[in-house]
This record gives C-alpha cells, structure tokens and sequence, in this order.
C-alpha cells in the first residue's frame, strides 16, 4: 500500500509539483514560534471565505434574482429547502463574522507594524480584500429584497451622484435604471456571485503568496529570517507552519466555532445588527423607511461621510472623506517613520495614537447606527451660532479629525516617539 | 483567555443597546406552549387570513405546532384545496388598495419586522376615532388603515387625552385607553386572545426556530468537545516548541 502511495505521489510530482508546494506553503514554511491571539484572525479569515463561498452555492441553488421574486425566494429557503435555514444563517451571520474577522486582522497589522517593510506588497493585497469584501457586502446585502436592502443601495448608488460633472451618469450606470430595480437587483447577482468572488479569491492567493515570500511578522517585529542555522538555514525562532499551526489554528476554529454558532443558533438576528427587522418588510420604491442605516460593519464610514458638512451645497466632500477614510489604510507602510515595527517597543506616543483611532473608530461606528439626533441637541445661547445643533453630528466630527489625524500626523509622531530597544530574537 | 473575552465583551454593546421602544407593552408569549399556538392560528386563519396572506406559510407547516394533516383540514382550511398549500387571499390588491389605502401586508414574517411587542400593543391599541375612514385608529399606528377587526371580541376603547406633569414636574399629554363599550370578551380574556395571536405569528416569522434551537446545543455540545481534544491536540505538539 505504501509503496502504491509512494508511486502515486512520485508520479504526481514529476509532473505537478505537490510535494514541493505542500513543502513550500506548510511542512517547511518556518513561522516564528511566538504568534499570539491576534495571529488567529487570519486562518479565521480564510476559515469564513470558504464558509461564504459553499454557503453561497447552495442559496444560489434556491434565490432568484429578480424583483418580483427575491423576497419570496428567501422565505422559501428559510421554510421548504431541506436545511436552508442553517444555510441562509451560516451565509447571513458568516458576513458579519467576516468582517469582525478582518477588522482584527487589520487591527494586528497595525500592533505589531506587520506593513512595514519587506511587506508593503502583502499589506496592499490586504487593502484590495478588504475593498472586494466591501464590494460583496454591499451588492449581497441587496439580494434579500428587503426594505434595508433596498433604501441602502439606493443611498450608497446615490453617493456617486455628488461626484462633480460625471456623478450623475455614474449613478445611473451603476443603477441599469433610474431607480434601484430589477436591473440593479440582476447586476448586483452577477457581481456577488461571480466577479467579485473571482477577484476575491485571486486577491487572497496573492496575499499568501507574498506573505510565503517574505515571512510572517510577529508580536515583537523581529525578522527571524536574519538569524539561521548555519546548518539547516532554518530560522532559529521559526517552527514549521504544519504541523505546528496547523494544529493551534484549529484550536482558534474550534473557539471561533462556538462564538459563530452562539450567535447562528440562539441569535441569528443578533439583535438587529446582524439581520436588521426592516429587512424582513419587502422593498417598496414608494416608501422610504424613516431610519436608514447600513449594515454595523459600514457604520463608521457611514459617520464619517454624516458628519463632513456640505461645501457650496454639495454632499461631496463627505463622499470623498468617506472614501479617503476606507483607502488610507493603504498608504500606512508609507506613513510609519518608526524605527520599531512592534507596538511592544513603541513609545507612548504611538499607543495613545492608536488607542484613540480604536475609540474613533467604534464611537463612530456606534453613532453610524443611530439617528443624528441620538444624543439630543445643544442647549443654551452659544448654541445658537452652530450650524448644525445635535450633539452627535459634532462628536462624529470630533472623532472624523481624529481618526485621519492618527493617519496624518503619523510621520511625525511615530519618528519622535521614544522606542525601546528590540530584541535580537524573538521573546517568549 | 483575558482577551479573547476582551474581543468578545466587544460585540456586548451590539446587544444591549437594541433597544426597544419603551412605550411598548411587554407581550406575554411562550413558544413551547402548543395549546396557545393553536389557539393563535385558529384567531388567526379565522379573522386574519381574509384580508392578510401569509403566503411564504404552508398550511401543513401547523404540524410544527402539534396539529395533525386531518385537524388542518377540518378546522382550518377555509381559503385553499390542499393542505400543502400556501396562506394566501382571495382579495386582489388593487381592490385592497382602493378599500384601505394600502394593501394588507403578507403577514408571514410581520412578527420579525415588527417584533411580538409591537404587535401585542397594535391589537390592544385600537379606539374609536370618528375622523378616520374606518372609524378606528390605533395607538403605536397613527392612522393606520385597517380597522378594528377584534372589535366585537374587545368592545370599543376610547382614547383619554389629560395633562398632567411628569416626573421632570413639566406638563404633558397623558393619552390613556378607556373601554367604553364592553365586548364579548373581558379585558383579560382578550389579552389572552391576542397573546395567542401574537404567539402563533411569531412562530409562523421563523418555524424553523424551535429546530434551530435544539441543533444549536447539539452544535454546540460538539464543538465543546471538540475544542477539548483540539486543546490538548495542540498541548502535546507543542511540547517540543516550549
């Protein structure tokens, strides 16, 4: 039998190379041996796209995309497709997931300067998954047909509209109609079950094959690939990937597992931030909802676009702010001046810096959710000079400065930052 | 650990600031009670089911809530041939458009759009209102189109407009409902009733619910289990590293 299996591989090698790609990406790929909890995130990530893509299948064996019937056609899944409604919860509460996912994926490159060089390259394909995954929760998030589904698109198309001279003609090349319909529905399809999936997967494989070409970083920034082995030229603080990795990843699908099926289970709805109750109303183009609101993994763009006032009547500038803030994560490779690339040997500088773009980043991603009159008006005689008098619009305000000042000012405060010394190798 | 229930206390707020709206009374409904369940679908395919579809519903989805395919039939198919049919009405919509205003809604996934609240406090919340059409309108669904259609079960409630100061010591507008003409029912009994409705409409929003329920700690019963063996999978691995 071993001998059969032996063969069988050694005539698969000759003319594909197996062994030498398993070789190359798991067995005698070293990754340094101190990975922490933030390390998860990334299998995780991969974890949920394959999740997304086999769910995916199945519900595009049941949905129809069209108009008339992508409401009812979910319902269906829901109540007489064999299963369909763990299917339709794994697909609706694996985007959230995902996004939960790579926000701290995201957030595990910027503590530990994992987009410094030599991985520039590796942090940009991460940016173009990001926007892709963007992209698919915004055509997916049409598909239901519901009421959210529908005003949302609506809003989001209509963005385009303030882009000077050409906006309008946008919207309506975007839309396949003047208003969100059946054309925008069929497009949408198309796009998040083929292009966008396409574009999503090539984008990954780049991104593992550049972070197998230039090495994992980890929570103390030390390049173990500076200090080998004479011998072996293995990295003296690497393990191989499998079957260390391998093995402790499955542990973090295993916790990752229990968080996911909680909220699938006992949660689906996850209190209206995971499948929002108007969504279950079907869209009507003749009855805008009072309170539209995207989806929460959007919320802080969503403020940030809310809170940049109107220049000469234009809704532009918040157009533009929202989407600088989404495409300046891929200029921080340039922007970082540190010395160090781990927060652990960062001064205080950079860790206020960052605590306060984490702030930012989920007060606005709260306020995103509610209302701008949330948190009421500001009362008194000085009030009455301010354009705008609801105490939300200024904070979301506030927090829009800082988080593009944390980007802004990032050559200068992380050059003046006092650092520690790094270590030779890496630390427990 | 520490962190991992840091991350996790993170998507806490998420939960609880799901608010809902105060002024909604809180309804009283048990979705293991099938005797209640039953007694909803009966109120509901006796007075609903006339204006209002639930067309994504099957009739012989009822079996979820203990009724068998004969009792179905018996009792409550009045608007179609088979029991695998779905809830739907005779009633076209242009007609219901030109009678209320607005056609009546599918109502098979109402309870998720409005939540159970809602919906008990909109069934006990109609009073005579002469301005309306109808002749009717509704606390939580100001000039709503639909009329009183429990009425003779309810009586007729009046709304009492007084003012009075609140807690704050400012004054404001107290809108309290008064029966003016007893129904069939008492008070009690009608919250009942609605109760039961609004019971059997939650379930008819997710039927798969009480499934996914039980799966939900068999998964999670196996993924317990399997973080264990993982654990301790990579325990003995890891040996070597440390």
């Amino acid at each position: 039998m071993e001998k059969y299996l032996t063969g069988l591989l050694g005539w698969i090698d000759e003319r594909f190379p197996l062994t030498a790609n398993w070789k190359a990406h798991l067995s005698e790929y070293y990754a340094p041996k101190n990975f922490n909890f933030w390390y998860y995130f990334g299998s995780l990530a991969m974890l949920v796209l394959v999740l997304q893509i086999v769910t995916g299948i199945f519900l595009t064996m049941h949905y129809k995309p069209d108009a008339e019937l992508a409401f009812a056609s979910v319902e269906y899944i829901m109540r007489d497709v064999s299963w369909g409604w763990l299917i339709r919860y794994m697909h609706s509460t694996g985007s959230s997931m995902f996004f939960v996912v790579v926000y701290l994926h995201m957030l595990r490159g910027m503590l530990y300067g994992s987009y410094r060089n030599p991985r520039e390259l590796l942090w940009l394909f991460g940016v173009g998954i990001f926007l892709c995954l963007m992209g698919e929760a915004f055509f997916g998030y049409l598909l239901p047909w519901g009421q959210m589904s529908y005003w949302g698109a609506q809003v989001i198309i209509n963005l385009f509209t303030s882009i000077p001279f050409i906006g309008p003609d946008i919207s309506l090349w975007v839309r396949g109609d003047y208003t969100v319909s059946d054309a925008t529905l069929n497009r949408f399809f198309a796009f998040h079950v083929a292009a966008l999936p396409l574009v999503l997967l090539g984008l990954v494989a780049a991104h593992i094959i550049a972070l197998h070409e230039v090495g994992s970083n980890n929570p103390d920034g030390v390049e173990i690939k500076k200090l080998k082995d004479p011998k072996t030229h293995i990295p003296l603080d690497g393990i191989p990937f499998h079957p260390y990795y391998t093995v402790k990843d499955i542990v973090g699908v295993a916790v990752f597992l229990i968080v996911f099926s909680a909220i699938l289970f006992f949660a689906p709805e996850m209190g209206g931030y995971f499948l929002e109750a108007n969504n279950f109303i079907p869209a009507d183009s003749l009855k805008t909802p009072p309170h539209i609101a995207p989806v929460w993994y959007f919320t802080p763009y969503y403020s940030i676009l809310r809170a940049v006032p109107p220049i000469l009547n234009s809704q532009f500038p918040g157009v533009a702010a929202m989407g600088l803030s989404v495409m300046v994560f891929a200029l921080l490779p340039w922007l970082d001046r540190s010395p160090v690339k781990s927060i652990r040997y960062r001064g205080n500088q950079y860790k206020v810096w960052l605590a306060l773009f984490v702030i930012s980043f989920l007060v606005l991603g709260y306020l995103g959710t509610e209302p701008t009159n949330v948190w009421g008006q500001f009362s008194g005689s000085w009030a009455e000079h301010l354009d705008i008098k609801e105490r939300a619009t200024w904070a979301a305000r506030l927090f829009t400065l800082v988080y593009f000042l944390f980007f802004v000012l990032m050559p200068w405060y992380s050059k003046i930052d006092k650092t520690k010394p790094v270590p030779e190798r890496v630390t427990g | 650990m520490k962190k991992l229930i840091l991350m996790l206390s993170l998507l806490v707020p998420l939960a609880v600031l799901a608010n809902e709206d105060a002024a909604l009374q809180h309804a009283p409904i048990n979705p293991n009670n099938q005797a209640s369940l039953q007694r909803g679908a009966k109120v509901f395919v006796n007075y609903c089911l006339n204006c209002h579809s639930a067309a994504y519903m099957r009739y012989n989805r009822l079996a979820d809530i203990g009724l068998t395919e004969a009792q179905i039939k018996a009792n409550l198919l009045f608007a179609a041939e088979k029991v695998g049919e779905p809830m739907t009405v005779a009633m076209n919509k242009k007609d219901a458009k030109d009678w209320f205003g607005v056609p009546p809604p599918d109502l098979s996934v109402e309870a998720r759009a409005r939540g159970a609240d809602w919906l008990y406090t909109y069934l006990r919340g109609f009073y005579r209102d002469d301005t309306r059409p109808t002749g009717w309108n509704n606390t939580v669904f100001d000039k709503v189109g639909m009329p009183h259609i429990l009425w003779q079960l309810q009586g007729q409630q009046i709304l009492k407009v007084e003012e009075k100061l609140d807690a704050h010591g400012e004054k404001a507008e107290m809108h309290t409902l008064v029966l003016d003409k007893p129904g069939l029912l008492s008070p009690a009994e009608y919250d009942g009733v609605v109760a039961d409705l609004v019971n059997y409409l939650v379930f008819m929003g997710e039927p798969a619910k009480n499934q996914r329920l039980h799966l939900g700690l068999i998964v999670l019963l196996f993924l317990g289990l399997f973080y264990v063996i993982a654990f301790y999978l990579k325990k003995e691995f890891w040996k070597d590293v440390h």
